[in-house]
């Protein structure tokens, strides 16, 4: 079941937008398990600033190189540097403790965000 | 890219519908990438035991009164010091000394022989071999005969001397194979593998496939892994594979296999091994570790003091280390043990050291 309070991408990604244009993210769990069992999690600097389609952060996995992009330019604010040592919490909890970056966006999402049932419908298209 | 051609199964296909396995194209079959997750696969393996459907691979026989002439002179390894009901590794080599394919030779008697290739080699080899043999040699392709379950690990003797128990596996060294029967079906086991585990490497009939992976599947220690384990099995114990780290434009002595070849005899591709042996050969397939998780994969350029001195040929995340390993080709002069290098691929910089066989113990 896809988290009702999250937002999500074609990209597989998924937002949680709070107050002051702080945007959590993480990769959904179609994501992971096309993934694999991640392996290693490249993290950005806390303080870099990128533009809105860049990729911050690259995920090897058994299988797989792959990046996570970000969906607006912004500010990286955090970092889950528990994945430095148990980059597997992205598999195991995608949605929770496996989140990867937190972002002070300051332009406009550069791709649509989907609502659940949306993104549902997205990734039942792609089987 | 399209692929028409439609994908060959195995007949353990079903099977591995039934538990949700991850099927993916490989050599032209329809293969179990894995069952569910492919880390577990490899610790199980390591720890337990797994089972394995190779029924992909290629088998050839090998018959007739000069057939250990022939191969002898066909084959990198030597045969006339090789008992009957052992197996040997070894190699197919052209004029040039460069890989067709790398195999296990069982030896049932000096007249009768069987060959285990790679499956994307099959044509390949069986012509060249079919080219070399003496006109009383008959050759039969048995790949479609014959299907071949794995299984590896440290429980395996335990496990099949449970599944078989007539059958006495405890006699067995490595390297060695039998020929039983269980309830009408015709087996044989070899005591030989891919993962660098103890175990075995079942051949039976395809129609009887389905029941001896069942049967094996009623233990409780066996689970079944898929190729993907199997590659990062093979590689944290310095197995090459061929396509990747051994090609027709490697040899053995750039491989640094020159311990499975015999220069006491003559076959196909000697001289030009002795010559590339007396030249030094300018480069050599290199195991590396990488610093941390962060892998290093096939097609990684290698860099010392910023200048190109090699190509990563296998690269995987190590389970048993959680760091990454591989093999890498590269120039003689940055060889050796703990020469500091840099893997890139784009903007992805990856710092290692050359180390020495096997990666575990």
């Amino acid at each position: 079941m896809l988290p009702k309070e999250l937002s999500y991408t074609r990209e597989h990604e998924w937002l949680k937008v709070s107050d002051e244009n702080m945007v959590i993210i993480g990769i959904t769990d179609y994501a992971q398990e096309e993934l694999g069992d991640i392996t290693f999690v490249e993290l950005p600097e806390v303080g870099q600033v990128i533009s809105g389609g860049d990729s911050p952060v690259t995920l090897e996995s058994v299988k797989a190189v792959s990046s996570v992009y970000s969906p607006a330019a912004g500010e990286i604010i955090e970092v889950n540097s528990r994945l430095d040592d148990e980059p597997e919490l992205i598999n195991e909890s995608p949605y929770t403790d496996g989140w990867i970056f937190k972002i002070r966006i300051t332009g406009a999402m550069i791709t649509p965000l989907l609502s659940p049932g949306e993104y549902q419908e997205f990734i039942d298209s792609l089987d | 890219m399209s692929v028409n051609k439609k994908l060959d199964r195995t007949p353990l296909y079903k099977n591995h519908k039934k538990i949700d396995a991850k099927l993916a194209p490989f050599a032209g079959w329809e293969m179990p990438e894995m069952y569910g997750n492919i880390l577990k696969e490899h610790l199980h393996t390591r720890s337990a035991n797994s089972i394995f459907d190779i029924c992909h691979m290629g088998e050839f026989i090998i018959e007739g009164k000069k057939a250990e002439k022939d191969l002898e002179n066909l084959l990198s390894c030597g045969l006339a010091s090789l008992g009957s009901g052992r197996c040997r590794y070894g190699f197919l080599l052209n004029d040039e000394g460069f890989f067709i394919d790398d195999l296990i030779i069982f030896k049932y008697s000096c007249t009768r022989f069987m060959i285990v290739v790679n499956s994307s080699r099959i044509t390949n080899d069986a012509e060249w071999i079919c080219s070399h043999l003496s006109t009383s040699t008959s050759f039969t392709n048995i790949s479609d005969k014959t299907a071949k379950i794995d299984l590896q690990g440290p429980l395996s003797f335990k496990t099949a001397s449970s599944v078989f128990p007539d059958i006495e596996f405890v006699v067995m060294n490595r390297f060695a194979f039998i020929e039983f029967e269980y309830e009408g079906i015709k087996l044989t086991a070899s005591t030989t593998g891919y993962t660098g585990e103890l175990g075995f490497e079942f051949f039976m009939p395809p129609e009887s496939a389905v029941t001896i992976w069942e049967l094996l599947l009623e233990v409780d220690s066996v689970k079944p892994a898929g190729l993907s384990s199997r590659n990062s099995l093979r590689l944290e114990k310095g197995l090459p594979l061929y396509g990747y780290d051994i090609t027709d434009k490697i040899t053995p002595i750039e491989a640094n296999l020159e311990r499975f070849v015999n220069f006491n005899k003559d076959f196909i591709g000697k001289d030009a091994l002795i010559r590339q042996i007396r030249n030094k050969p300018a480069r050599i397939l290199t195991p590396f570790l990488c610093a941390g998780r962060s892998t290093a994969r096939e097609g990684f350029t290698i860099y010392k003091d910023n200048k190109p001195a090699g190509v990563v040929t296998s690269g995987v995340f190590s389970p048993m280390l959680n760091k990454g390993i591989g093999l890498a080709m590269i120039d003689q002069s940055i060889s050796a043990v703990g020469t500091i290098i840099e893997c890139r691929k784009d903007d992805t910089k990856i710092n290692a050291v050359i180390i020495d066989l096997p990666f575990i113990r």
